[in-house]
């Protein structure tokens, strides 16, 4: 058989394993790549302005589309500027593989030039990585890589690809489908679990269901089931910040994102169930609170891919190792079967509607500055009216503002980074959705600090032609730690005010955006239509009331029950204990 | 081209640590990066107040990389000592082994006279299998379980190496 390069075997699998769009940045250790990609028109090649960048918009791609996002960095500083959006995929479960390149194998070990131990750094956060040492291995790592990657928990993978290996030859065939010899992802559920699931569903008195990325991740399907779960039951859903889409927001059993900025009736309802049904998430810190106060009340099941998410925060009663979709297949059959009909659930609802009658997502009115939650809202009115729309999300006030006031009624529009909290995930991951959707609205709703973390790729967009939005919620603070500054340390403000911000409106037209500054609340719809009508790439400053805080909120170590609804219950001071939690 | 494959050879290094989390996986790290596989690994603690570790650690690889691979060793912070045990002089090395064999008959009764030629003690035993204890070089018990697998050979547990110098200086 004719041999081939490394990477023109490279570019084959990835050609055969259907990939179309790469997100990368050129270097020494991986020129050979890219002179076979230059060969490879199939292959469309997303050149970005810092690795990072190139991480989060594959981040955006994979969550948007279903498909793994590909990422190709060169070795060094290349493979070290990658490692944050490793890290977020590994804490948000979002399939990558990211290829880099590493000094040729007589060298590795050696401190060479652009030298660093990518698979010792990335040990830990990733799925799993591999060092290829001989091209004739390549085809078999890359196939397996897509496999680890998109299966199971889905995760990053990285594959670190010397230079001699990429210019070396071997033969190649593409790889048949293989049983791995210890990766084996358990799909179906055991049928004994899913019938005392579906029996405590049945006899539950006050059901809830708490569903997170997990649904998302298991694909359209584990959405639609969960729909049709939650019609035959009649129970309440709530979801995490990541399960967000999953379950429709304009749904009368929809009570909201639950947690630490959730709403008051999503975490009343946790604390009274009797019963609480967990799909696809996993007991963060972020959604538990206290742990000895947490749903004192309920039976837990939970419904999870993998293992080791079960017991490892809360004790629960009835584990499920399995596939959402499948797991939830599985139990709505089994209802069927049984003849279950929903129970009377009139009591519960009477109790949760009384939650949410204090409508604790309210905020104040203000006629001088706009309201960051007003501008939220009035970005969800105006783009309910425009075709597909995509909403991300950096990290902060804006993030819980926007999961808060933008509804979601399908899964895969809101891209955010939950687990790891990127600051400069949201406008990247902008990118990436634009780029796997081309004609879908893309707007990343940033604060004025985050989206500094990697404005840099403003210039990726003008290149690419891609229209996406930024909307930025200005307050010239880190908000999100302004309030925490207000909620712990009586208001000093150390550090986390906005100094020198740019002239955002210049900036954009500096490369070539449209820019708009929305200054009041007279001109915030007109703002967010012109926003919305613009054809290519906008950016918007939307100056919004600056001392704003995000409500309700569960300070670090509360129960669900100690929820804040609004600033007058904010002390100032915190307890060391509460102050060292995360 | 062609990727040469490198000349290796195997080394048995023997170090001594502070007893810390995280320094098995520093140490592993750097076999790791380099693509370098650990043929056998062993860790105790080695002192009355459990302070310090000896770990003894079989390799192959390149005789450069092996050199690189030790002097990088002995700049971990937490690394009293590192020997290169086949670099220096003559040195005793013996790994334990369990090793099951299932069979009835004639095969019983030559499993035990081969133990009998190797020193095996049998640990367990039942109608139908044994356990044997088997100690000595690596080659050895190589050797046992490639007879025992023609016999009726279950599993086998192994220890890794130890190994200490010759003579009345330490390691």
């Amino acid at each position: 058989m004719a041999e081939k390069s490394g990477a023109d075997i490279l570019v084959e699998c990835l050609i055969d394993l259907g990939v179309e769009v790469v997100f990368g940045y050129p270097g020494g250790a991986v020129l050979p790549i890219y002179d076979a990609l230059f060969n490879h028109p199939k292959i469309r090649h997303v050149l970005v302005r810092h690795e990072q960048g190139a991480t989060h918009m594959a981040e955006g791609y994979a969550r948007s589309t279903g498909k793994p996002g590909v990422v190709l960095v060169t070795s060094g500083p290349g493979a070290t500027n990658a490692v944050t959006g490793i890290t977020d995929a590994l804490m948000d479960s979002i399939p990558m593989v990211v290829i880099t390149g590493q000094v040729p194998t007589q060298l590795i070990g050696t401190d060479a030039f652009q030298e660093a131990d990518t698979i010792g750094i990335t040990r830990h956060c990733s799925k799993h990585n591999y060092l290829v040492k001989s091209p004739a291995k390549l085809a078999g790592v890359v196939h397996e890589a897509f496999h680890i990657a998109t299966t199971g928990r889905p995760g990053p993978v990285v594959v670190d690809i010397p230079k001699n290996v990429q210019i070396a030859t071997a033969p190649y065939e593409k790889p048949e489908t293989f049983e791995h010899a210890s990766y084996r992802p358990q799909i179906k559920a055991d049928a004994g679990a899913i019938a005392s699931a579906v029996e405590m569903l049945a006899a539950a008195e006050r059901p809830i269901f708490y569903t997170g990325g997990g649904v998302i991740n298991s694909g359209p399907e584990a959405s639609e089931l969960l729909r049709e779960i939650a019609a035959l039951t009649g129970a309440p859903v709530t979801s995490t910040l990541m399960g967000l889409g999953a379950f429709p927001a304009s749904s009368d059993q929809w009570i909201g994102m639950l947690g630490m900025h959730g709403t008051y009736e999503a975490n009343w309802a946790m604390n009274k169930a009797d019963l609480i049904v967990c799909v696809g998430a996993r007991f963060d810190d972020r959604v538990t609170g206290r742990l000895d106060a947490f749903a004192p009340f309920a039976q837990k099941i939970h419904i999870d891919i993998d293992r080791s998410s079960i017991n490892k925060t809360v004790e629960v009663d009835l584990p499920i190792v399995a596939d959402v979709a499948s797991a939830l297949s599985d139990m709505i059959a089994l209802w069927k079967d049984r003849g279950h009909k929903a129970a009377d659930l009139t009591e519960w609802w009477a109790r949760i509607d009384g939650w949410r009658a204090r409508n604790s997502l309210a905020y104040p009115e203000s006629g001088e500055e706009i309201m960051p939650q007003e501008a939220i809202a009035q970005l969800y009115r105006a783009s309910r009216s425009a075709k597909d729309v995509i909403i991300t999300t950096e990290v902060g006030q804006h993030q819980m503002w926007a999961a808060q006031h933008f509804g979601f009624d399908e899964p895969n529009k809101w891209l955010t980074s939950g687990g790891l909290g990127t600051m400069g995930y949201g406008f990247p991951a902008a990118i990436g959705a634009q780029v796997g959707n081309p004609d879908s609205l893309v707007v990343c709703v940033a604060g004025d600090a985050s989206i500094q973390m990697n404005i840099q790729e403003m210039g990726t967009a003008s290149q690419y032609r891609l229209p996406v939005k930024i909307f930025i919620l200005n307050n010239e603070y880190m908000g999100m730690v302004r309030q925490w500054q207000e909620l712990t340390y009586e208001s000093r403000y150390s550090n986390s005010y906005s100094d020198s911000l740019p002239d955002f409106v210049k900036l954009a037209e500096a490369y070539g955006w449209t820019g708009i500054r929305i200054e009041g609340p007279q001109e915030l719809e007109a703002g967010i239509a012109q926003m919305i009508d613009t054809p290519g790439p906008v950016l918007v400053d939307c100056r919004v009331a600056k001392l704003s805080n995000c409500f309700p909120m569960i300070p670090s170590g509360a129960a669900h029950t100690d929820m804040l609804l609004d600033p007058s219950q904010v002390e100032g001071i915190m307890s060391d204990e509460a102050k060292a939690l995360v | 081209m062609h990727i040469q494959e490198e000349y290796s050879e195997r080394h048995v290094l023997s170090l001594t640590v502070s007893n810390e989390a995280g320094i098995l996986a520093r140490i592993a790290g750097l076999f790791t990066a380099r693509g370098y596989n650990i043929d056998s690994l062993t860790v105790a603690d080695i002192t009355p107040d459990h302070a310090i570790s000896r770990i003894t650690i079989v390799t192959s690889g390149p005789p450069k990389v092996i050199d690189q691979i030790i002097a990088q060793l002995d700049r971990l912070v937490p690394v009293h000592k590192v020997t290169d045990l086949t670099d220096n002089g003559p040195f005793v090395e013996r790994e334990l082994a369990l090793v099951k064999v299932a069979g009835v008959g004639e095969d019983r009764i030559e499993a035990l006279r081969l133990a009998d030629v190797f020193r095996a003690k049998v640990v367990d035993t039942t109608i139908e299998s044994f356990i044997f204890e088997i100690t000595g070089t690596t080659d050895k018990i190589d050797n046992f379980i490639g007879l025992m697998r023609q016999i009726g050979l279950v599993e086998v547990g192994r220890t890794g190496v130890v190994g200490l110098i010759r003579g009345k200086e330490p390691n």
